[in-house]
């Protein structure tokens, strides 16, 4: 009989982690299909479960000295109703496309990016956000970059007696995000690339700083530094313009049953070209 | 277990329920509001969608213990904001035929609930938002989004006596499915049933032992663990009269991925628990034959001993001698597996009678009498023995013609001697009912130099699985149907059903028709190219019509209006034709395309009788009650039986009471299947109320045109006569019945082997992104002669729905065996993807059918996946003969 821990506070919680192994439950979205999937061939088993929906204070998406903290059980809906200024926008973006309503009201970001699949759409936006993720552990908090957090195909850096318990992300001047997601239908899709991006832009026009990322290229989004390089000092309005095949060294497509690997790196490069070439 | 307090529907209220259980679960199986619909368990159908703190989410995702202290609103509520704008809904969905089979209706209602509540008068594209989490196969979406912007919708006034033929009167089993009360076939169950949960072959081919089943069974805290050995009667069941190849349980050899294995029956808890690996079960993988081409190849094992080659059947047609001509056309097609995606998987429980012999089940079907005649035989017990009694139906497409959870329940509930339940999983109704047959076609067509078509050539192999199925109806519906519904004097026709270890092909809307029409539409729009003819053009010079002598050398008498549909729509086609031009003239990246299809099919089995019989009785009491065995699986024929019976009779169709498809109640009725319910049985419900009239003319001595009146037991016949009822020695009882007239087909495929046959055309407007290979359809116009619209919402509704499958099929429909088994990476349609359809109803009256009346079910979904594929073909310029086009598939042949 799996265990079922829904602690009130956040020390608890760290307790019944660092005591047992537990699988830890936010909104549930991706903990609930994948026991489905396990059950429907014969694997009815699960962890006991950790969840933290009962521990107050961790919705909360809040404006700091340095940027903004958005706690662990924030969830796609509340990101898009968040007063957030445009670097947002394309973190914004992907919570309007992930899944429908019901999972947008009850999926968290943190869960998206702890499950770290190539395909989770809020992944390439963090990385875009320059985010960094609050651990914390009865030893004490830690704060890692998400690139640091992500350690491969849906593995993570957390130790077995941590959480997550929010993210960080830095201020940074005139920068607009933004977001584009490629699936083979409207609603409900998992997608078969997507870029993110934030800019920041100087007086005159000029990319001050690019960060850009690709989802579903590789086990792991990527930020695409050879890009980000190319793209700094020049016109924004030109920044589209710049998008070249060999930016995209270091992402390794693969073919599965959504598209084949030639597809994803060709796509890649136009959803590169349109997320440069909208503005705001 | 723990206590967990809520306010549900505005009451508080407290469970125990297992803190990790999905809060759906505990909401049916231990609150009892089964009006919550279970689809897939993981967040992808929102047929559970449910409100939490007033917004809406999956129940399924939602751990019990979560719901501490919330406030849940499910499709039960009525009192309140929910309550109020619910019944507000519930009203609109009524009218505007937005329930079909219901199953997805209480997940809709609850979001469209979300968001009227958050913005009373919401866009179109709001309430697209609004609903895009939940699935509905049935529908197209349209009349759903229609239902929720209808602030104000206005109750249709009961049509009078005479009058109910054409009227669009409300479905009259759509109360139940608005209200949550209708019974799907989880939804019922006796108290003291056990559970059966079947143990199913990872292996697509394997041989396998068991090793001490009484031992796990004692260690798992089982009742039984079922096998083969424990099938009383004959351990075959099977679709063709002589090939029942399908074990109920495998005997030591299973043929695809999904093949039943072993059954576990004892309480919920238990079954559940089971780990597969923890059964003594060994296996010894084998090569398996993935496809056709593997399959037969000259040294592919051969699967069943009846079968040489692994050829199951071959079908074909003659007709003149093919020859090239000014035109000519050709080339090679493939489909995909495609699944029926009802949202609701097949689910029932069996009642065994305390003599050993008798059997009932309740389950979802669309086939009654079949399934009891495939489950006595499974029980060895006569049919009579056997009573099927069908729950709702949540969708079924001919998904639900096999059997399924049937044999399984009663070998369980025999061996037991309990009564059994099961529901299956998503994945587990994905693995192991059947599919749309995947098709290899190399085509060939030639014209004369005035776009004449002269002769036709078709070659397919269908992949009909692991067993038959609906293979047979391979080999005769495919070649009578193949080239088209064109003139055409020369033709040479053949296609095979082939078995191999996939999933077992069988009966889905439209049957290898709209494969074939992929092929075909192709290589008409090849001629038009060549011959520098319109598409439309080229298709009007060559529709069949009144007079003219089909493929199979049936002559149509009457009811072939396809000219009338391409010619209602020609101004479309052309402002289509002007757009698209406009807007591809500055050659943007995002290009529009139109394209354009027709389809014919027949209606009712392929030469085969097939019967519908019917009873109506007036009793002392007055109360008039149509026994109608037609199951109504969402396309709305207890509506539309009930709208022709009672225009036959003459008596209004308020005062109809109904007993609906049970085997021991009603007559056979036949399948619901081959587009043959309103044809058939609709013939069939007219004469019972013909039948029924005549005979209270007859008692009342009055003539042919008495109107009839009937208050309480008091019968007013003309303006002269009274008939009291309640005089009477015996109640009034008719029957009548109907059987299409076929003939066989010759060796050359020759013959009658329809009645009738539906028509249709219907054009499309796509976009293509260039850079992307995604293609958007924008809108479709759609025109079928239907003979006699007898109820026009239900009419538009299966041709929204057939439309919505059709794009699917054409663009993102893929099921592959193990790896899309689930409703993520399986796509169907969403309310995103289903564009604005207008839909012209040509009435050309069928004089066999029921006022005129003929089959739509089917029809509409055939010319959609050839109409979009020339859309793409006029935007791109590339024809796709391979389908779903998925964007990487199109990407790849512009490149
Ligand atoms: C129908 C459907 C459609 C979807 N569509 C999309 C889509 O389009 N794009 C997309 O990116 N995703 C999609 N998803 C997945 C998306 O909903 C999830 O990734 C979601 O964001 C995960 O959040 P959660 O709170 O529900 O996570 P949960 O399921 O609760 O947890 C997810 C994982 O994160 C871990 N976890 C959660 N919180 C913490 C924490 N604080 N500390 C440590 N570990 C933690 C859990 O242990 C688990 O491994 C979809 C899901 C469904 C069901
Ligand atoms: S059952 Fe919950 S989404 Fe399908
Ligand atoms: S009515 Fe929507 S699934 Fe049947």
């Amino acid at each position: 009989m799996t265990a079922y821990h829904r602690p009130t506070t956040l020390q608890d919680a760290l307790a019944i982690r660092a005591g047992a192994d537990v699988a830890v439950l936010a909104g549930g979205t991706d903990i609930f299909p994948a026991r489905t999937a396990r059950a429907a061939w014969g694997d009815p088993t699960h962890k006991d479960v950790l969840d933290l929906s009962a521990i107050p204070g961790l919705r909360d998406i809040d404006e700091t000295a340095a940027g903004w903290r958005i706690g662990c059980l924030a969830t796609w809906s509340s990101l898009m109703r968040a007063k957030l200024p445009p670097i947002f926008d394309g973190l914004k973006a992907a919570a309007r496309e992930v899944g429908g309503m019901q999972v947008q009201n009850r999926g968290t970001l943190v869960g998206n990016l702890v499950t770290a699949s190539p395909a989770g759409d809020g992944i390439p936006n963090l990385l875009a956000l320059n985010a960094t993720v609050e651990v914390a552990s009865p030893r004490g908090l830690r704060v890692l970059p998400v690139a640091v957090f992500l350690t491969g195909y849906r593995a993570t850096a957390l130790a077995a007696d941590e959480l997550a318990t929010a993210l960080h992300v830095p201020r940074l001047e005139n920068a607009q995000g933004g977001f584009r997601k490629l699936g083979a239908r409207h609603y409900l899709v998992i997608s078969i690339a997507m870029a993110a991006g934030v800019i920041a832009t100087d007086a005159a026009g000029r990319v001050a700083e690019a960060r850009i990322a690709l989802g579903a290229c590789s086990a792991v989004a990527q930020r695409l530094p050879l890009l980000e390089a190319a793209l700094r000092g020049v016109e924004r309005a030109k920044a589209a313009q710049l998008v070249q095949p060999h930016h995209l060294a270091g992402l390794s497509p693969i073919d599965d049953i959504r598209a084949t690997a030639a597809y994803r790196r060709d796509a890649a490069l136009v959803l590169l070209r349109d997320l440069l070439e909208a503005r705001g | 277990m723990i206590d967990i307090a809520f306010t549900l529907n505005g009451a508080p209220c407290t469970v125990s329920a297992p803190p990790f259980a999905p809060l759906s679960d505990t909401l049916r199986e231990r609150l009892g509001l089964t009006g919550t619909k279970e689809g897939c368990n993981a967040g992808d159908c929102g047929a559970c969608t449910v409100l939490v703190d007033g917004a809406q989410a999956c129940a399924c995702l939602i751990p019990s213990a979560q719901a501490q202290g919330a406030q849940i609103h499910t499709v039960e509520a009525t009192q309140g904001a929910v309550g109020a704008v619910l019944a507000r809904l519930r009203a609109a969905f009524l009218v505007h035929g937005a329930a079909q089979c219901g199953i997805c209706s209480p997940g809709m209602l609850m979001a469209a609930v979300d968001l009227l509540l958050r913005d009373p008068t919401p866009d179109r594209a709001a309430v697209r938002d609004a609903l895009g989490g939940v699935l509905c196969r049935c529908t197209g979406y349209a009349k759903i989004l229609d239902a929720v912007l209808d602030a104000a919708p206005q109750a249709i006034a009961p049509p009078r006596a005479g009058e109910a033929v054409g009227a669009s009167i409300a479905r009259l089993d759509g109360v139940a499915k608005l209200d949550g009360t209708d019974r799907f076939g989880a939804d019922e169950a006796p108290v003291d049933a056990l559970w059966l949960r079947v143990v199913r072959s990872p292996h697509a081919s394997a041989r396998f032992s068991l090793g001490d089943l009484e031992a796990a069974r004692h260690a798992l805290g089982l009742e039984a663990i079922l096998t083969a050995a424990d099938v009383p009667g004959v351990n075959a069941f099977g679709i063709m009269p002589n090939l029942k190849d399908q074990p109920v349980l495998a005997d030591g050899l299973v043929r695809f991925r999904g093949e039943a294995v072993l059954g576990l029956v004892g309480t919920r808890e238990a079954v559940a628990a089971v780990r597969d690996a923890a059964l003594p079960i060994t296996w010894h993988p084998l090569p398996a034959l993935h496809g056709t081409a593997a399959a037969s190849a000259e040294d592919a094992p051969q699967l069943h001993a009846h079968a040489p080659g692994n050829l199951l059947i071959e079908g074909g047609l003659n007709r003149g001698t093919p020859a090239r001509d000014v035109a000519n056309a050709e080339g090679r097609f493939t489909t995909a597996f495609v699944e029926h995606a009802y949202i609701e998987p097949e689910a029932g429980y069996a009642q065994p009678a305390p003599d050993g012999i008798g059997m009932e089940i309740f389950a979802c079907t669309q086939a009654p009498y079949m399934d009891r005649e495939e489950t006595a035989r499974v029980l060895g017990v006569a049919e009579d023995a056997v009573r099927i009694r069908p729950s709702a139906c949540g969708g079924g497409f001919g998904g639900k013609l096999d059997v399924s959870v049937q044999p399984l329940l009663a070998v369980a509930a025999r061996k037991l001697n309990r009564p059994v339940r099961i529901v299956y999983s998503r994945a587990e109704s994905m693995a192991s009912t059947t599919k749309r047959h995947p098709a290899r076609i190399t085509a060939r067509m030639a014209a004369d130099a005035e776009g004449r078509f002269t002769s036709y050539e078709f070659d397919a192999d269908f992949n009909t699985g692991a067993y038959a199925s609906w293979g047979a109806t391979v080999a005769n519906r495919v070649p009578v149907h193949a080239g088209g519904p064109y003139r055409i004097a020369n033709l040479r026709n053949r296609a095979r059903a082939i078995y191999t270890n996939d999933t077992p092909a069988g009966a889905f809307r439209g049957f290898g028709v709209p494969q074939a029409a992929i092929a075909t539409e192709s290589l008409v729009d090849d001629l038009a190219e060549q011959l520098g003819l319109d598409r439309w053009e080229i298709r009007r010079r060559n529709a069949i019509g009144r007079g003219d002598t089909t493929h199979s050398g049936q002559v149509l008498h009457a009811s072939a209006g396809l000219p009338e549909c391409l010619d209602a729509l020609k101004p479309a086609w052309d402002a289509m034709l002007a757009q698209v031009a406009a807007h591809n003239a500055g050659l943007p990246r995002v290009r529009l395309g139109a394209g354009i299809a027709c389809m014919w099919y027949g209606c009712g089995n392929t030469s085969m009788s097939n019967p519908s019989r019917m009873k109506l009785t007036l009793a002392r009491d007055g109360t008039l009650t149509l026994f109608n065995g037609a199951v109504d699986i969402g396309q709305g024929s207890t509506t539309v039986m009930a709208q022709i019976c009672a225009d036959a009779l003459g008596l209004p169709l308020r005062q109809f009471r109904f007993v609906l498809g049970d085997t021991s109640r009603t007559y056979d009725a036949g399948k619901t299947s081959a587009s043959r319910q309103t044809f058939v049985s609709g013939r069939a419900a007219m004469e019972t109320g013909l039948a029924l009239r005549r005979r209270i003319l007859a008692l009342a001595n009055a003539g042919e045109d008495a109107v009839l009146a009937l208050e309480g037991t008091q019968l007013r016949v003309g303006d002269a006569r009274v008939i009291d009822l309640a005089a009477l020695a015996e109640d009034l009882e008719a029957e009548g019945r109907y059987d299409p007239a076929t003939t066989a087909l010759d060796e050359n495929g020759q013959g009658t082997p329809y009645a009738t046959y539906g028509f249709a055309a219907q054009i499309a407007l796509v976009s293509v992104d260039t850079a992307l290979g995604v293609t958007k359809v924008r809108r479709i116009v759609a025109a079928q002669d239907v003979g006699r619209a007898v109820n026009p919402t239900l009419v538009l509704g299966q041709i929204h729905g057939g439309i919505a499958q059709g794009l699917g099929l054409a663009l993102m429909e893929e099921f592959i065996p193990g790896r899309t088994e689930n409703l993520h990476d399986y796509l169907i349609p969403t309310a995103g993807d289903v564009p604005e359809i207008d839909v012209h109803l040509i009435e050309d009256p069928e004089p066999e059918g029921p006022y005129g009346a003929k089959g739509v079910g089917e029809p509409a979904l055939v010319p959609t996946a050839p109409a979009i594929l020339s859309a793409i073909r006029h935007a791109t310029g590339i024809t796709m003969r391979q389908v779903p086009v998925l964007p990487h598939r199109l990407w790849e042949q512009m490149q």
